[in-house]
């Protein structure tokens, strides 16, 4: 069984040790014998500068995220005063005082709180109502099925944009504008066709046998779904889960305009200290590494389910 | 979702045919309807239903009152605002995504050789856990303005220093009594004439004793020195006050580096530097000559390159987001790499096509297919660019870097108070995934057919 949906099995992706390097080493190894010396060096140069090249790329994708780290631990007065990487001169200006300062203030503390309180329900939302849906448009017969799921697919582009208005006057008729509540509607709404698409392409994949067997044994719909669709769906749900989490997790633009001083997450919270960037560095530097330090936990315990569903879902 | 269809459709992993499926507890519509009715009801509610009401809200004027068919669409053209967005998105949408795929093929091409393709492949691919905002606030610090706190001019600056001297007395100028004066162009002349044997005194100020860079020893003057033209340059001012006005007086600071030029006929005849006692000399030809001190004095220190700025934000912004998504596309390409057939690189090796013929006539003919999904992707996704511009464009420049997300926004909720013109950039949003959203149906239906 594989996630069909999912472009990015084995080869080529992080997680798996070598495995892309393998085919040309392979091919290398049995290079036809007549190679003159001076196309050997030329290649033994040539891979040099490429190993060069690929360190001095690995250096600049690092260091802006060096110079955030380096900075969350400086007090403001050394931010101030001279540029972060002398910290590697200085090691003695490292300090966690920007850390607890901003942990000491009530409205990042409840912000971070607010986040959970988003991300939680509307990642279990949307794989719970997507699980039931994938699972219909899987295995159940129905009229219209296949129309129905034609247009589950057209929604999976819908740009999320097109949302805010309407749903922004929606909401305030219904009295849940600037409610977590109203934040995680829109994210379930808006993560359904992808989960809905995902998951049917991976249920349908589970053999039959299995589902025959289980209904032998006098399974009813609710159990069938419970004991052997979930189970087995394992992988496409965790890769469902880690994406929608970190959607919801990361989102700026939605809480921006569908949260309010109650109800925002970090990232509206951090949002409001940019106007005075320079300003506000003691601030941002660890609240942006506290909003990171979920996701790159999630990134680098489940590389592969991430890299799946990020690849996945990557239109959205 | 155009990703996952285009690579999924592919012999590897082809999506079962529904059509033909029947479902194993037989048919009991009201059980299905239960399954379903949840998804039914939010992506009606959520999706389906602001798609409908934004057409509607788009036909109308700002406050929803008054019909005015497609004027708001008219008004992505005509009110300014909204025109550099649509300019800026079309700019981002022409160069992010070729820049984003170049950076992911050169990239999943050479990790091919080393060893330590996968601590690379994580390195670039990390940014792309992270949410726009902290991208938004980690390319702040970047791109800050002062060589001080952002590397990017730290770097810039620090290579323009190696390369070109720069001033060490930005703020220094001669004192109103010594008789030199501005001569245009940050230089000042002496009204005056140099003589041999008379020392000239260069008395300068503007810079606060105590803060002389390199915290230099007291001025002396400089004795008359035969042919030549002796003189001291220094501080003309010291804490505490005291000390007379146009003489060197103990415990005032000699300005060392100060470079002086003699001039006859606006030609340079001779050119001193002062020493570490502020005094120099020049050689006889500057006997009768203008004393000047070039504008090289007192340029103002190079403080790199304005990022933020009106006119590098749109590509300081790009720079950020290819950090962000290179990583998608190495990934993507690699996979698409690894199922190359090496047989037909290797059969080009032999006919004698050097590395870079073989990945221009070979690799990316053959891997054309993903590159094509990956732009594709990277197109709709930049269309819809949102946090980073909001983040990293400072106020002052926002205007100069807006987007057509941004601009919804601004116009709907920041205090544009415009939700006409919002709906019809939604609609316009829509219509450019359009094509995409046509695309993944037909895919979607050939597949059933099979």
């Amino acid at each position: 069984m594989t996630t069909s949906s999912v472009p990015l099995k084995g080869p080529g992706e992080p997680g798996e040790p070598g495995s892309p390097a393998q085919p040309s080493a392979a091919v290398d190894a049995a290079g036809p014998p007549e190679r003159s010396l001076a196309s050997k060096l030329a290649g033994f140069f040539a891979g040099g500068a490429v190993r060069v090249f690929l360190v001095v790329v690995a250096l600049l994708w690092v260091t802006p995220t060096v110079g955030l780290l380096a900075s969350s631990f400086r007090d403001p007065t050394d931010i101030a005063a001279s540029g972060w990487w002398e910290v590697f001169s200085k090691p003695s200006q490292l300090t966690t005082e920007s850390y607890s300062t901003l942990l000491g203030k009530e409205e990042i503390t409840d912000a971070l709180w607010n986040t959970v309180l988003i991300t939680v329900p509307a990642t279990v939302l949307v794989v719970v109502i997507g699980a039931m849906a994938g699972y219909a448009f899987a295995w159940m017969d129905f009229k219209g099925r296949d129309w129905w799921f034609v247009a589950v697919v057209a929604l999976l582009v819908v740009p999320i944009q097109i949302a805010l208005i309407p749903l922004a006057d929606l909401f305030g008729d219904l009295g849940i504008f600037g409610s977590v509540l109203g934040v995680v509607l829109f994210h379930v709404g808006f993560g359904l066709p992808f989960a809905i698409f995902l998951l049917r392409n991976f249920f349908a994949e589970i053999p039959r046998e299995l589902l025959e067997a289980a209904r032998l044994d006098g399974a009813g719909e609710t159990r069938l779904f419970a004991t052997v669709i979930l189970p087995l769906g394992g992988p496409a749900i965790a890769s469902l889960g880690i994406f929608q989490f970190l959607w919801v997790w990361n989102d700026m633009l939605v809480a921006l305009i569908f949260s309010d001083s109650g109800s925002r997450p970090l990232t509206v919270a951090l949002t409001e200290q940019t106007r005075q960037f320079s300003g506000n560095i003691e601030t941002l530097a660890p609240g942006a590494f506290i909003s990171m330090v979920i996701p790159l936990a999630v990134f680098f315990a489940f590389q592969r389910q991430f890299v799946s569903g990020v690849m996945a879902g990557a239109v959205k | 979702m155009s990703s996952q269809l285009a690579t999924a459709g592919g012999p590897a992993n082809p999506v079962p045919p529904a059509g033909k499926r029947k479902s194993v507890m037989g048919t009991r519509p009201w059980v299905a309807a239960l399954f379903l009715l949840p998804a039914i009801v939010l992506l009606g509610a959520l999706v389906v239903y602001p798609i409908g009401y934004s057409v509607w809200r788009s036909l109308y004027d700002a406050d929803g009152s008054g019909f005015v068919g497609l004027g708001n669409y008219g008004d992505l053209f005509s009110d300014d605002a909204t025109f550099t967005a649509v300019k800026n998105t079309a700019i981002w949408v022409a160069v992010a995504p070729a820049l984003v795929t170049g950076l992911g093929l050169v990239f999943a091409v050479l990790t091919e050789r080393v060893r330590w393709s996968t601590a690379f492949k994580l390195v670039i691919f990390m940014p792309m856990a992270i949410s726009m905002l902290a991208a938004g606030i980690i390319f702040r610090l970047v791109y800050e303005a002062d060589p001080d706190q952002g590397v990017a001019n730290a770097v810039v600056v620090g290579v323009h220093d190696t390369f070109a001297e720069s001033s060490v007395y930005p703020k220094a100028r001669p004192s109103t009594e010594s008789d030199l004066k501005a001569s245009g162009g940050g230089a000042f002349t002496s009204t005056g004439t140099l003589s041999a044997g008379t020392p000239a005194l260069v008395p300068l100020v503007g810079i606060a004793p105590n803060k002389v860079p390199g915290d230099p020893g007291d001025a002396t003057s400089a004795e008359p020195s035969g042919d030549g033209v002796s003189g001291t340059v220094w501080l003309d001012f010291k804490l505490g006050g005291g000390g007379e006005k146009g003489a060197v007086d103990a415990g005032e600071k000699a300005l060392p580096g100060i470079k002086v030029e003699a001039v006859k006929d606006g030609k340079v005849v001779a050119s001193a530097k002062a020493g570490d006692d502020g005094t120099f000399t020049l050689p006889a030809a500057a006997d009768g000559a203008q004393l000047r001190l070039p504008e090289s004095n007192f340029a103002a220190p190079y403080n790199g390159v304005d990022w933020l700025g009106p006119s590098l934000v749109t590509p300081a912004i790009i720079g950020s987001y290819a950090w962000m998504w290179a990583g998608f596309a190495m990934v993507l390409i690699a996979a698409g790499l690894a199922g190359v057939d090496r047989n037909l690189l290797e059969a080009a090796r032999v006919d004698g096509a050097n590395e870079w013929q073989v990945f221009r006539r070979v690799t990316v003919p053959l891997l054309a297919p993903v590159l094509v999904v990956v732009l594709i992707t990277l197109m709709i996704n930049v269309m819809k660019i949102f946090d980073l511009v909001f983040i990293i464009a400072p106020q002052p420049s926002q205007d100069e870097a807006n987007v057509l997300a941004l601009q919804l926004v601004n116009a709907s909720f920041g205090g544009g108070n415009n939700q006409g013109l919002g709906s019809a950039i939604g609609i316009v949003l829509l219509l450019l995934v359009m094509p995409v959203m046509i695309v993944n149906i037909r895919r979607l239906r050939k597949e059933r057919r099979r």
